[in-house]
């Protein structure tokens, strides 16, 4: 079989007793975009921790590009719902730190992350303080750090959760432009169906509380995407089909804000 | 600047004001120099010839003293506070012994160390090490472990370890409080080093005051006071000034502690 970039394998995970995740398996392929789409508290962020190493599983296995890593740390490029950079860190400075603690020279990490900064429109921010720095903009840090880490697998924790509705949409159109030209395999945990839709290569979609995978759907949009898909009737097909599947009848709680 | 101007009259305004009273009661109430001399005459006796090279000559010893201890305190504090917070062990081993200690006061303190230390520079200098290390120790301490767990849960998963979370995480945290702690410390530092003066040296201001008190100078103790006063508040103004450079990633308006 080929080597995927993760590969989880009928992990469960329970907190005293009460069972969060129940036999989930998901796969990301090298170069693909998956997104997990579920209702909060369905136990998302508890499975990037996993990945993450942050936790063990009580059953089964999580492998990143063919090794087993169960409940080891770091092998993983992270983007947590809160961009959680560093206050006394300029932006320059919190993205070389993430290159650096991924394994990268000091000198390359420099380099690498003025070039980045500059490439995407933040490099008169390169050195700011984060507080300076809007919500959308930190994100955007955020993101450019966890693209430029050395670890093959990114990880995003609904990474536009708490901008607003605007600033999202402009978020989503800017990750979008970047990853298309610099694909990485990334697994991206969102509550939003149009997010899911427009950002990714295939959506798995989990159940409620304990989480199971409820349905795997491919997603057959061309690439490069734009926010014209949103008018397109199959989007739109898609949306009402996945939101069906997610509705509380199907076993799912309440879709709502985290 | 505008702003900084008017948060600085109402305190100005309230020790003139003081100073005026006082300049009045003295001048009208007919009491006697040797018991309160009024400012004005603190200031003719502080300037005159006979006591202004001495005062300088005292200011500069007790500056030394206290700029030096104030220095090795803290580095004794900095250093304590991390290791403590690395070896959780020796963190409960000797917290309880380290508050206790804390409540030896200091002029018990002076004698011992000189009993032990004999009458030279070290016991003096000692002394304001032992006073100002604890606060820096404290303030450190509480800062080092208030790191934000969201910071920390980020730095884990991207695979930082032990000694990194330590060094980007927890000790630039730390710098904040450090500084709170410093403030205390350095109105410490220049009180023990008035008592070990006055308990026993041949130079400084604690030990001019002892001379002059037992003397009955009254205008040259309150002149050396007010020196202590003036070196104090240019002390706690510098350490104010560093950490506005240290902490200037922070939003304005959040620094901490107390308003000079
Ligand atoms: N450390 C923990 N201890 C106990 N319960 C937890 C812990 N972490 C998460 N949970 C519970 O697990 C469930 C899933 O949480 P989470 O993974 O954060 O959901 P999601 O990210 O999908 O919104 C929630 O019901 C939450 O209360
Ligand atoms: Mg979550």
């Amino acid at each position: 079989m080929t080597e995927h970039a993760l590969d989880i394998r009928n992990i469960s995970k329970q907190f005293g007793g009460i069972p969060v995740l129940d036999n989930v398996s998901i796969t990301v392929s090298e170069g693909e975009f998956v997104a997990l789409l579920g209702p909060s508290g369905s136990g998302k962020s508890t499975l990037f921790q996993m990945i993450g190493g942050m936790m063990r599983p009580e059953a089964g296995n999580i492998m990143i590009s063919g090794r087993q890593v169960t409940g080891e740390r770091g092998h993983i490029a992270y983007m947590p719902q809160q961009a959680s950079l560093l206050p006394w860190r300029t932006v320059a400075a919190n993205v070389e730190l993430a290159l650096e603690i991924g394994g990268v020279p000091k000198a390359a990490a420099r380099k690498e992350t003025r070039q980045w900064l500059a490439r995407v429109g933040l490099g008169e921010y390169a050195d700011a303080y984060p507080h300076v720095l809007s919500g959308g903009m930190q994100q955007r840090v955020s993101f450019i750090r966890a693209l430029l880490s050395p670890q093959r697998l990114m990880c995003l924790d609904e990474p536009f959760g708490a901008l607003d509705a605007l600033t999202r949409m402009q978020m989503q159109q800017w990750l979008l432009s970047i990853w298309e030209e610099n694909r990485r395999s990334v697994l991206l945990v969102t509550h939003s169906i149009e997010e899911a839709l427009l950002l990714s290569d295939r959506i798995v979609v989990l159940s409620a509380k304990p989480a199971s995978v409820l349905e795997q759907i491919p997603v057959p949009f061309d690439r490069p995407r734009d926010e014209r898909l949103w008018s397109t009737p199959l989007f739109n097909e898609m949306k009402e089909q996945i939101y069906e599947l997610l509705k509380p009848a199907n076993g799912a709680g309440g879709a709502g804000q985290a | 600047m505008g702003s900084k101007l008017r948060r600085g009259w109402p305190p100005l305004a309230v020790i003139l004001l003081f100073l005026l009273a006082w300049q009045g009661v003295v001048m009208y109430g007919g009491i006697k120099p040797y018991l309160l001399p009024s400012p004005i005459q603190v200031i003719q006796e502080a300037l005159s010839d006979k006591v202004w090279p001495r005062l300088v000559e005292h200011t500069l010893a007790t500056a030394q003293r206290t700029l030096l201890g104030l220095f090795l305190g803290t580095a004794a504090g900095i250093v304590l506070s991390m290791l403590l917070h690395l070896l959780p062990g020796a963190r409960r081993g000797l917290s309880p012994m380290l508050i206790l200690s804390q409540n030896i006061p200091i002029i018990v303190l002076g004698p011992l160390l000189m009993i032990w230390l004999g009458f030279g520079e070290l016991p003096k200098i000692v002394l304001i090490v032992l006073v100002c290390f604890f606060p820096i120790t404290v303030a450190m301490m509480t800062g080092l472990r208030q790191s934000d767990p969201r910071l920390a849960n980020y730095l884990a998963m991207i695979g930082a370890g032990r000694w990194t979370m330590f060094r980007r995480l927890e000790l630039p945290g730390a710098v904040p409080y450090l500084f709170s702690g410093m403030k205390i410390a350095a109105a410490y530092s220049v009180t023990s080093a008035i008592v070990a003066e006055w308990l026993g040296a041949k130079s400084g201001l604690g030990y001019f005051i002892k001379l002059s008190a037992s003397g009955f100078f009254t205008a040259r103790v309150l002149a050396a006071t007010g020196i202590i006063v003036l070196f104090s508040l240019l002390l706690y103004g510098l350490v104010a000034a560093a950490e506005r450079w240290f902490v200037r990633w922070k939003p304005q308006g959040e620094g901490g502690g107390l308003q000079p």
